[in-house]
């Protein structure tokens, strides 16, 4: 369990670093905190030629607020939002939900950018921050771009990035102060990736609701018209009316064919709903 | 017989005095090096010159070898089966009738039976460079069908994992006794029950540093082993070498579990790889080789009968026992010993008058199965154990009434029971009955009725085992395996400033025998703890031992520790009575001196005049000398038999499946502990690995033979938050055979918590009809038999 040979190159500013791997075309890797690249590296499931370690690139480190909304840099470390050293709009809910990832060790070195690109579905942050609609911005030498993180996470370990291009920043819009939050996840034990996630972000107020069903074998299950899982409204009663029939169709419906998972994955969905209505 | 060896006992046993002899809570003398990060592992020995070896395995579980190719510029580097002359393949055979050899190429040749099979072997300066090479070497495989599920194996037609046997199976035993007279039992309940495949999982895995010394004609092996003295004797038997030509140094072990004792195909590949290349080499097992080919354990089946009268009694067991063996039989222990044991031991500690039981042990293309800690007594305790729970709910019994009516009592001691095992000692009613007391069975029944809030259901479980240990000649001559217990031995030597060298062949890998021994020492000779130094783990150093495995050690060695101090004692207190100018009858050793009427001489003023001021000795002084090396043997060889009563609480989440302990307590008899911080700490640690059993660990393998659990990501342990802070109570009867009433008691916490968890479990869940009779209980199995259960109760109705 020794990785293969690369070359590796830790670059001062995003430019530099964004013209390494347009040079390397598809035969480098991004590493930033390394959690996941570096056992990967190690059971030669990837073998890049050029590693460009991101770590020094202070611009990716900040985390600021602008308009209302927070641009979290790539590099922001669980740790970071867990122990609220970076500036929260969530009003606590990013931080629950980092408080929770894997270990200690873990969070002091893992990036929110970097959880996001390697797209595990059984991560925290794809599922959390597509329930809170959070967006991400995306750059290369060709200029940037930014898409909602949902439409990010193409499939499992499967992201929007084109060869050449980083995850930037993400930015997470403000909750507004009637907006409910629930985040629930089953793991076989503390640490553990979960085998399922539910993070719902209810707005009685506003009869909206994101609903999101994560840790599934592919992209995470966002559902933004979400009326129906609620006998057809959102409203202060949603604990109540929530129906898990309705879940269990949308899970059977997205190929998950093991009643009992699903039946787990509904369960751990009502338990964010039930968070939400706390 | 009981009560002269509880008189023995009380004369022998004063550890109160100096707090340091047997009894005494000592902290661990080895923490001081191991916690400081100072130990010396396997993989931190350097020497110069060291070259790493990668091994090329196989990447199906069943194929033809049809040819290796390797790269014309890793030529030399590269090394197959075709260079191995005049290598053996590892035999360990057992002269129990019908039992089929195999034998293990050390690098494959013709066939790969499993996944993980070592091909090739590839050396370079760094495991990085080496795994390059293994890389570049590609392997011309003609897939085979595999052998993957031990019961479909045993069917005709299967394919075979070894063609020239015509079946797939290892060994086949029958054992009865009567079943006859059972089967008109009104109470009658049948299951099929299973323990998922394993791997053992030690932090520290194998490894191996390799070295020849021309000067000595000698190999050097630096292994990671738990039995150094039987490793060497395997590879003497393998390399075609004099055992004198081999030294085997196991140093500091980070856990064996009995995964280290056994004889690797890695260890002579790099025996002769040293020899061939003329410099030292070196290999660390990963924990993806751990994983894929090795320290695999635990894989059994019953079909179960268990027979009962409506107040349950039991009147009988038939059993039909699998265990999936795996590829090979591995070197000593051979491929039966697990389910051949199983026969023996399923009647554990109850009465019963009707048995029967036929067993099976089955090649798959898997790796060779192993005896984990517990050995066989893990899945015969949950097969047991959870049919007493279902003979409690047929006869409408608490299923410690079902129990405390068939344990053996402690009247009956010493008791043979009906596999003929000879129980030395004990109370078993009583330690189920403290468990139960400290549980608070009666409250938690009262809480189950009333519900909890969050809608989870609580349930409890208990669980009984007796653990055979330390069962020597008499047991073992019968198996026939490659290695068969003797007296054991241990030398003692008072150096010339008074202090006590012990050289004993068994190894501490966790077990804490560097203070334990040392307390037994002190019991006899006085000498101060600290002034006490046990060699263990080096093949030039110490006696020949078969090793630490079978909870054996503090028995057997701490036997023959005292037995050799009471020799040098005797010894200094002979030539002590010359300084005293005594009566030699006239003197006593006692606390560290020889004690006359007029005056006493200590042992450091008689170590110091025998070999630094021979002159002050009288002519006629006793030449033996103060080093002595003696054998022993318990007064009868059957074994001590600990045991215990676990009880757990927990909580189970049927929509989540989850499940919690909520609390968990062990009364366990160890007879008489040298040292009951140790012994609470194997308990502890047992426990922990019980509960890997019980909820998380599971090496699941495809159709075609790959094992799907390649990572710790994918293969569960459970951590400190999964393991609840257990209250131990100890019970200490002695065991009427043993110096000091001492009992092996180094595998019982991983024995019962399996059992008592799932009892918990399904004590939680049968008002919704659920049963789990499969380990590990996941969330997945748990939801899908609520599922089911829900399912049965509709159409049902």
């Amino acid at each position: 369990m020794k990785p293969a040979s690369f070359a590796y190159e830790r670059p001062c500013d995003l430019t530099a670093a964004l013209s390494m791997l347009a040079a390397g075309s598809g035969s480098a890797k991004i590493i930033a905190g390394g959690q996941s690249l570096g056992p990967m590296l190690n059971l030669r499931l990837v073998q890049p030629e050029l590693i460009v370690d991101i770590s020094a690139l202070a611009e990716l480190k900040r985390a600021e607020i602008f308009g209302g909304e927070l641009v979290l840099g790539a590099l922001v470390t669980h740790a970071d939002i867990e122990d609220g050293r970076a500036a929260d709009v969530t009003r606590g809910a990013m931080r629950g939900v980092a408080a929770n990832i894997a270990y200690r060790a873990v969070r002091n070195r893992g990036t929110i950018g970097g959880s996001l690109s390697h797209a595990d579905p059984a991560a925290d942050w794809i599922s959390a921050l597509a329930a809170l609609g959070a967006r991400v911005t995306l750059r290369s030498l060709a200029g940037a771009r930014t898409m909602p993180v949902e439409a990010f996470v193409v499939g499992a370990l499967e992201s929007a990035l084109h060869t050449g291009e980083i995850v930037e920043a993400v930015h997470v819009p403000a909750r507004s102060v009637s907006a409910h939050w629930g985040y629930a996840k089953s793991c076989r034990k503390t640490g553990e990736f979960a085998h399922a996630i539910g993070a719902v972000l209810i707005d009685p107020a506003a009869a909206s609701a994101r609903i999101v069903i994560g840790a599934i074998d592919t992209a995470p299950i966002v559902i933004t018209d979400a009326a129906e899982l609620f006998g057809g409204r959102i409203a202060a009663d949603y604990k109540q009316r929530f129906d898990v029939r309705v879940a269990d169709a949308l899970l059977a419906k997205a190929g998950i064919d093991d009643a009992a998972q699903r039946h787990i994955h509904v369960g751990v969905l009502k338990r964010a709903v039930q968070e939400a209505a706390a | 017989m009981r009560e002269d060896a509880e008189l023995r006992n009380e004369r022998e046993f004063r550890s109160g005095r100096s707090g340091q002899g047997v009894g005494a809570r000592l902290p661990r003398k080895e923490d001081d090096r191991l916690m400081r990060g100072r130990g010396q592992y396997v993989a931190d020995i350097r020497l110069a010159g060291l070259q790493d070896v990668a091994f090329v395995r196989s990447p199906l579980a069943h194929a033809r070898i049809r040819g290796i190719h390797v790269p014309e510029r890793h030529r030399g580097c590269v090394f197959t089966a075709a260079d191995l002359d005049g290598i053996k393949p590892i035999r360990a055979i057992s002269a129990l009738p019908g039992f089929k050899t195999s034998e293990q190429p050390v690098l494959a040749t013709g066939k790969v039976r499993q996944v993980g099979e070592l091909v090739a072997m590839c050396l370079a300066p760094t495991r990085a460079e080496a795994e390059d090479i293994a890389a570049s070497v590609t392997l011309d495989l003609e897939e085979l069908p595999a052998v993957t599920d031990m019961l479909k194996a045993r069917a005709p037609g299967s394919a075979l994992v070894h063609e020239h046997w015509g079946d797939n199976v290892f060994l086949e035993t029958n054992y009865e006794v009567d079943i006859s007279a059972a089967l008109d039992a009104p109470i009658k309940v049948t299951r099929e029950i299973s323990t998922a495949r394993q791997c053992m999982s030690p932090l520290e895995g194998r490894g191996v540093v390799a070295t020849f010394d021309p000067r000595l004609d000698q190999l050097t092996l630096h292994s990671a082993a738990q039995m150094p003295h039987i490793t060497r004797s395997g590879l003497a038997e393998c390399l075609g070498m004099e055992e004198g030509q081999i030294r085997v140094i196991s140093p500091d072990v980070g856990g064996g579990f009995g995964h280290k004792g056994i004889l690797l195909p890695e260890e002579v590949c790099l025996s002769w790889l040293t020899m061939r290349c003329g410099h030292p080499m070196r290999w660390i097992e990963d924990r993806r080789e751990h994983l894929v080919a090795s320290s695999n354990c635990r894989e059994h089946h019953y079909r179960i009968t268990v027979y009962a009268d409506r107040d349950g009694t039991l009147r009988g067991i038939d059993c039909e026992a699998t265990v999936d063996s795996g590829a090979y039989s591995s070197y000593p222990f051979s491929a039966c010993l697990e389910a051949a044991q199983v026969a023996s031991i399923l009647p554990g500690p109850y009465r019963m008058p009707a048995y029967r039981c036929r067993t099976f042990s089955v090649a798959t293309n898997k790796c060779p199965i192993l005896p984990y800690r517990g050995v066989a007594r893990t899945g015969v305790c949950f097969a047991l154990e959870l049919m007493l729970d279902l003979v409690a709910a047929e006869a409408g019994l608490e299923p410690g009434e079902v129990r405390l009516r068939n344990l053996v009592r402690p009247e009956q001691m010493p008791f043979d029971n009906i596999t003929r095992k000879h129980f030395d000692s004990g109370d078993y009613p009583e330690a189920l009955r403290r468990a139960l007391a400290q549980i608070g069975i009666d409250a938690i029944r009262g809480r189950q009725r009333k519900g909890e809030a969050d809608d989870r259901r609580i349930g409890v479980g208990v669980s009984i085992y007796c653990e055979q240990a330390a069962h020597g000649t008499s047991v073992y001559s019968g198996w026939g395996i490659p290695m068969v217990p003797g007296h054991e031995q241990a030398s003692a030597r008072l150096t010339p400033d008074g202090g006590l060298e012990l050289r004993v062949g068994v190894h501490s890998h966790g077990q804490g025998m560097e203070t334990t021994l040392a307390q037994v020492a002190h019991e006899i000779l006085g000498v101060d703890v600290a002034k006490i130094r046990i060699i263990l783990g080096d093949t030039a150093m110490t006696p020949y031992s078969t090793g630490t495995w079978g909870s054996r050690s503090m028995v057997m060695a701490g036997g023959a520790v005292a037995t050799a101090c009471r020799e040098l004692g005797e010894r200094a207190r002979r030539i002590g009575a010359k300084l005293l100018q005594h009566d030699p009858a006239s003197v006593v050793l006692q606390d560290g001196e020889v004690r006359g009427v007029n005056g006493s001489v200590s042992l450091k003023a008689i170590a110091h005049t025998w070999y630094r001021r021979p002159q002050d000795l009288p002519a006629d002084v006793d030449p033996g000398g103060l080093e002595v090396t003696q054998g022993y043997k318990p007064v009868r060889d059957s074994g001590t038999f600990s045991y215990a009563a676990h009880a757990a609480v927990v909580a189970v989440d049927p929509d989540l499946g989850e499940v919690e302990i909520l609390d968990y307590v062990i009364v366990e008899d160890g007879g008489v502990l040298v040292n009951p911080l140790v012994v609470d700490g194997q308990i502890y640690g047992g426990l922990a690995q019980g509960i890997g059993t019980a909820l998380y660990e599971e090496m699941p393998f495809d159709a075609s033979g790959q094992p799907l659990a390649t990572t710790l990501a994918d293969y569960l342990l459970p951590g400190p938050t999964e393991v609840p802070a257990a209250r131990l109570d100890h019970m200490e009867t002695p065991s009427p055979y043993t110096q000091f009433g001492v009992k092996g008691i180094g595998e019982g916490g991983a024995i019962a918590p399996p059992a008592a968890i799932a009892n918990a479990v399904n004590d939680a869940l049968r008002p919704l009809g659920v049963e789990l009779m499969q380990s590990p209980i996941t969330p997945h199995r748990v939801v899908a038999a609520v599922l089911a259960a829900r399912v049965a109760e509709r159409s049902a109705a």
